[in-house]
């Protein structure tokens, strides 16, 4: 096999459109998980069935549905009667909603984690509910969920190819057409090289929080 | 009629209302059953402002189960509960007697602090904002009130140097030190102590002991106290209350419980525990 440094030159612009798209979606979409995984989990403890009961049935719909049926549905079916969205905003939309199923999922191990004698505790104070959330439940399950919130951010990394499906060229999108164009294969090692580079890093980052924040 | 509701009628008629002002607690006809165990069985009992309560008996006997109804941490399934002349279980409304709703159980339930068996710090707050936490945001004092409430109840409990450090930071004995400051920073009428010294290394306890001793001696404060500890029992109660299968079987001031009993059972109790 010949590996060609000027392919490499050549590619790169791209790549670099590639790195900006995956790291928008990674860190835009992460945050959409983050926030509605959270607003998932209060949910499904609520007491109000009306309430409880659709988001349940949601989440699993989501959860149990492949991502890129999901990212086709917003793409192509959406817009006949709802927004119609850029290629990216789609992309990042749809990794941030199949993502928050997930997270939702690691809050409410984390709520469940803290132990009942501190509910005990804020109900023998006359703490309101809210303050209860606020002040004592979610401080405590935070540092449980950072560790495994960090593990999906990983996995969605690995899942962001799948809007290139979509026309948002992440690196691997970029990596694929420009392979097609000039019949080379170098740009797609570039990309897995990239992948590896962006990947192990944040997972050793994940490990030493863990370490930090689980005791 | 449905159990939440005793439509016809009104807290007057459904029981009378604490007449002597001295009574500051009273169960009336409490039934509580978990599945098919009937945990407390159509219990009466009432404790006088001020006074000093220690419930003994086997494990089983509804003892905390008690402390956890006025704490309400559980609900009655029949009966009504009096704090301070306040039905803590039913409220009126509309001219009818319903189960208390948040708000009204929230104001009667003021009076009320407790001490769990595992301490309950939150882990995530310091010594002193577990403490100050509920004064201000429960009470509505002011964070400098609330420190300088907190700086005092800690030097009470002698862990006045103590303030910046975490619970995990601290021994188990420190931790139930800082639980009882946290419950008496809310001024409660009633403080709840349920055998607080059981998880406890057995060095701890005399420590946690000598500080609800002063706090027995020095304030006017009315403790109900689930015990292992006999001695404790007999030094602080004015009144001992004998728990067997969810009723009291025999009550009356330490020096006769534990020296003279009348009951067969609580002389089992006693020589098995002693």
């Amino acid at each position: 096999m010949n590996w060609d440094w000027n392919v490499v030159n050549d590619f790169m612009p791209r790549f670099w459109d590639g790195v900006l798209v995956t790291v928008q979606a990674l860190a835009v979409g992460s945050l959409i998980a983050f926030a509605l995984g959270l607003v998932w989990a209060l949910a499904q403890r609520s007491a109000r069935v009306w309430v409880r009961w659709p988001v349940v049935a949601v989440t699993e719909f989501v959860r149990n549905t492949p991502l890129l049926v999901q990212l086709f549905f917003l793409f192509y079916v959406v817009p006949n009667f709802g927004p119609s969205m850029s290629p990216l905003a789609t992309g990042i939309v749809g990794l941030g909603l199949h993502y928050s199923t997930y997270t939702a999922e690691v809050y409410r191990a984390g709520i469940d984690g803290v132990p009942a004698g501190q509910w005990e505790a804020a109900t023998a104070l006359s703490l309101p509910r809210g303050r209860t959330w606020r002040a004592v439940i979610l401080p405590q399950a935070i540092r449980r969920v950072v560790p495994p919130l960090g593990n999906y951010v990983i996995a969605m990394l690995k899942d962001s190819p799948m809007i290139a499906t979509i026309g948002a060229f992440d690196m691997l999108g970029e990596a694929q057409t420009f392979s097609n164009e000039t019949f080379t294969t170098e740009a797609l090692t570039v990309v897995g090289v990239a992948f590896i580079v962006i990947a192990y890093p944040a997972s050793l980052l994940i490990r030493v929080l863990e370490r930090r924040l689980v005791r | 009629m449905s159990a939440d509701t005793h439509s016809a009628q009104t807290l007057d008629t459904l029981a009378n209302p604490p007449v002597d002002g001295s009574e500051l607690i009273r169960f009336d006809q409490v039934t509580k059953r978990f599945g098919d165990n009937t945990v407390l069985d159509r219990l009466d009992f009432s404790v006088d402002s001020g006074k000093h309560v220690t419930l003994i008996g086997p494990s089983g006997s509804g003892k905390t189960t008690i402390l956890r109804l006025l704490m309400t941490l559980a609900t009655p399934d029949e009966g009504t509960i009096w704090v301070g002349g306040d039905c803590l279980t039913h409220e009126e409304r509309g001219g009818r007697l319903v189960r208390a709703g948040e708000k009204h159980v929230r104001e009667v339930r003021k009076n009320i602090g407790m001490v769990f068996q595992q301490f309950n710090l939150f882990p995530n707050m310091k010594v002193l904002r577990n403490i100050t936490e509920a004064p201000v945001t429960v009470l509505g004092l002011s964070r400098d009130e609330a420190e300088e409430r907190a700086r005092g109840l800690l030097e009470l409990v002698g862990l006045g140097e103590h303030v910046d450090k975490y619970p995990t930071q601290l021994s188990g004995g420190q931790q139930q030190r800082v639980a009882i400051a946290r419950a008496l920073a809310m001024r409660p009428q009633v403080l709840l102590l349920d055998e607080v010294t059981s998880a406890l290394d057995p060095e701890l306890v005399a420590g946690v002991l000598d500080v609800l001793r002063d706090i027995a001696r020095t304030t006017d404060i009315t403790m109900l106290c689930v015990t292992h500890e006999m001695n404790f029992a007999r030094d602080i109660s004015d009144q001992v209350l004998m728990f067997d299968a969810g009723r009291v079987i025999e009550s009356g001031p330490p020096e006769k419980i534990f020296s003279d009993p009348e009951q067969e059972r609580t002389r089992e109790f006693l020589s098995a525990v002693l």
